[in-house]
């Protein structure tokens, strides 16, 4: 008999309006350990309402998400708390904090809540996760300092400090050459087989999306109207779900 | 009847029927607009003490970030001393020179010191401090945190657990409280300095002469309250620029809009706390 993995994240039926503008219409998601799912859609449809309903940032007007076995929905702050240290996010800007040397933005997360008692843990921490995007050489720098792309992997290694066992990518290579967007796909793969995370990864890019994906979710109207691989998608008999990948 | 004046009192009629329109439109959206500036203050303040009191709370929950408010009290505190310094001289050099040829009429010029003293100390230093400090932390606390707030730097913070209310909200309220009535004071002495040098324009007064004069008029009554309320200037003054800064909408205008009503909000509060104050002094 074939194992099932563990579901990390189940959302039922969530919906989310914006005055009279109903953004999620009762969507369902699954995510399993391990596994790394695209969400793809056109701007402006609900894609990161979504992944800021599952952390809480948005409140959902009604549904159930479930995370890593906890409803998110009846927590306290608390709770709250103990399950966001274990889902990381990634912003669409990386939200660096700009009055703070990157090693500092990498260490906040950890003094604040108290995630390793000594210093020099801590530091090594810092180390460890800014080598694991590959940009040990900038620990000293501002963030206005560090380009586009190096914002972005140096947001990640903050997400990555905390030891997340979730992350969710709010469109990682937005704003990003081609290359620079490969070299992010590729860091989120390599990501996965390191911390052994499962991901939500909010994309536009075809690119990103074939790279880093297992499975791609099309967003549309507030729920999901078809899942599938890149490659059944690309080769859908439908039109208006190939012209995603064009 | 002609053509022509059947047309133009048709126009007159047209006018006076769009005209009553128009009015009857203009009376419900300001019946509407009144409505809503009714119900906004009061969603307004309703918001803001629910967010005072997440504040408070988080004066008491550890980590304690002793470093940050030193910081962000040195910040503030540096932003506004010189201001703050210059305005008490002027005020006191101003005070000076309005009062001196009233008290000399009556014969009365060796009240000045006292006088000015009175007046500095238990209203203008507080109150023009506080509006200034309404007007330069009030203001950078709230563009600083709504422009944290546009960037998602306090969602950052937020879906990490890390509780941006502790560390950006409450050391900056912290911070505000304690460097606001450290202000008064330099104003206070400054503007001594402004009406101790005013006073020699005129004529020939020895600092410790002035110093007596003025000092011998005061008493505990007047200092208290005056150093009481200060606190809860620089309290408010804080709480409402990260308010305004938290509440801000996405978009870089709402960066703009937070510090602008964070200026008119803190100002307004400086003077309702005044009125207070002054209520429950003379009561007692």
């Amino acid at each position: 008999m074939r194992m099932e993995k563990e579901e990390v994240i189940v959302v039922k039926n969530l919906y989310k309006s914006f005055l009279d503008k109903v953004i999620l219409n009762g969507i369902d998601l699954k995510l399993h350990r391990g596994e790394n799912l695209g969400i793809m859609g056109k701007s402006g449809i609900g894609k990161s309402v979504l992944a800021k309903c599952i952390v809480r940032l948005i409140e959902p007007d009604s549904g159930e998400i479930n995370v890593l076995g906890k409803d998110v929905l009846a927590c306290n702050d608390t709770e709250l708390d103990d399950i966001r240290k274990k889902v990381g996010y990634l912003f669409q800007g990386g939200a660096l904090y700009d009055s703070m040397s990157v090693r500092e933005n990498l260490l906040f997360p950890i003094r604040r809540t108290q995630f390793v008692d000594k210093k020099h843990d801590s530091q090594e921490l810092v180390e460890r996760s800014l080598a694991s995007v590959g940009l040990l050489d900038v620990i000293d720098k501002m963030p206005s300092e560090l380009s586009g792309g190096m914002r972005k992997r140096v947001a990640l290694a903050r997400t990555l400090i905390l030891r997340p066992e979730i992350i969710l990518y709010d469109e990682p290579t937005t704003g990003l050459d081609a290359v620079t967007s490969g070299e992010i796909s590729e860091l989120i793969i390599k990501i996965r087989e390191e911390y052994n995370t499962a991901s939500i990864i909010i994309t536009h890019d075809v690119k990103c999306a074939k790279i880093a994906t297992d499975r791609i979710s099309i967003m549309e109207n507030g729920v999901f109207m078809v899942e599938g691989t890149y490659n059944e998608l690309v080769h859908s008999d439908r039109k208006e779900i190939r012209d995603y990948f064009i | 009847m002609s053509d022509d004046l059947i047309t133009k009192n048709m126009k007159k009629i047209n006018t006076k029927i769009i005209s009553s329109r128009q009015i009857k439109v203009r009376k419900a959206q300001l019946q509407e607009e009144i409505r809503n500036f009714d119900t906004s203050i009061f969603i307004d303040l309703g918001e803001l003490a629910i967010f005072t009191g997440k504040v408070i709370k988080q004066f008491f929950k550890p980590p304690f970030e002793h470093k940050e408010i030193i910081k962000q009290g040195f910040l503030l505190g540096n932003k506004s001393l010189s201001l703050v310094s210059v305005t008490g001289f002027i005020m006191g050099l101003v005070l000076t020179m309005q009062m001196n040829p009233i008290l000399t009429d009556f014969g009365a010029q060796t009240l000045l010191p006292g006088v000015i003293a009175i007046a500095m100390i238990r209203e203008l230093g507080p109150v023009i401090t506080g509006l200034i400090c309404a007007g330069k932390i009030s203001s950078g606390i709230g563009a600083e945190i709504a422009a944290m707030t546009v960037t998602e730097q306090i969602d950052a913070m937020e879906v990490s657990g890390t509780r941006p209310l502790g560390f950006v909200v409450s050391t900056r309220v912290l911070a505000s409280t304690i460097v606001v009535p450290i202000l008064v004071i330099f104003a206070d002495a400054f503007s001594f300095l402004g009406a101790y040098l005013a006073i020699n324009i005129f004529s020939d007064m020895s600092s410790t002469l002035f110093i007596n004069n003025a000092f011998g008029m005061l008493s505990f009554k007047d200092l208290i309250p005056a150093t009481v309320k200060t606190f809860f200037f620089g309290f408010f003054i804080g709480l409402i620029g990260c308010y305004k800064g938290y509440n801000a909408k996405l978009g870089t205008e709402s960066v703009g809009y937070a510090a602008n009503s964070a200026v008119v909000a803190s100002s307004l509060t400086v003077f309702v706390i005044d009125l207070i104050f002054v209520l429950i002094i003379n009561i007692l």
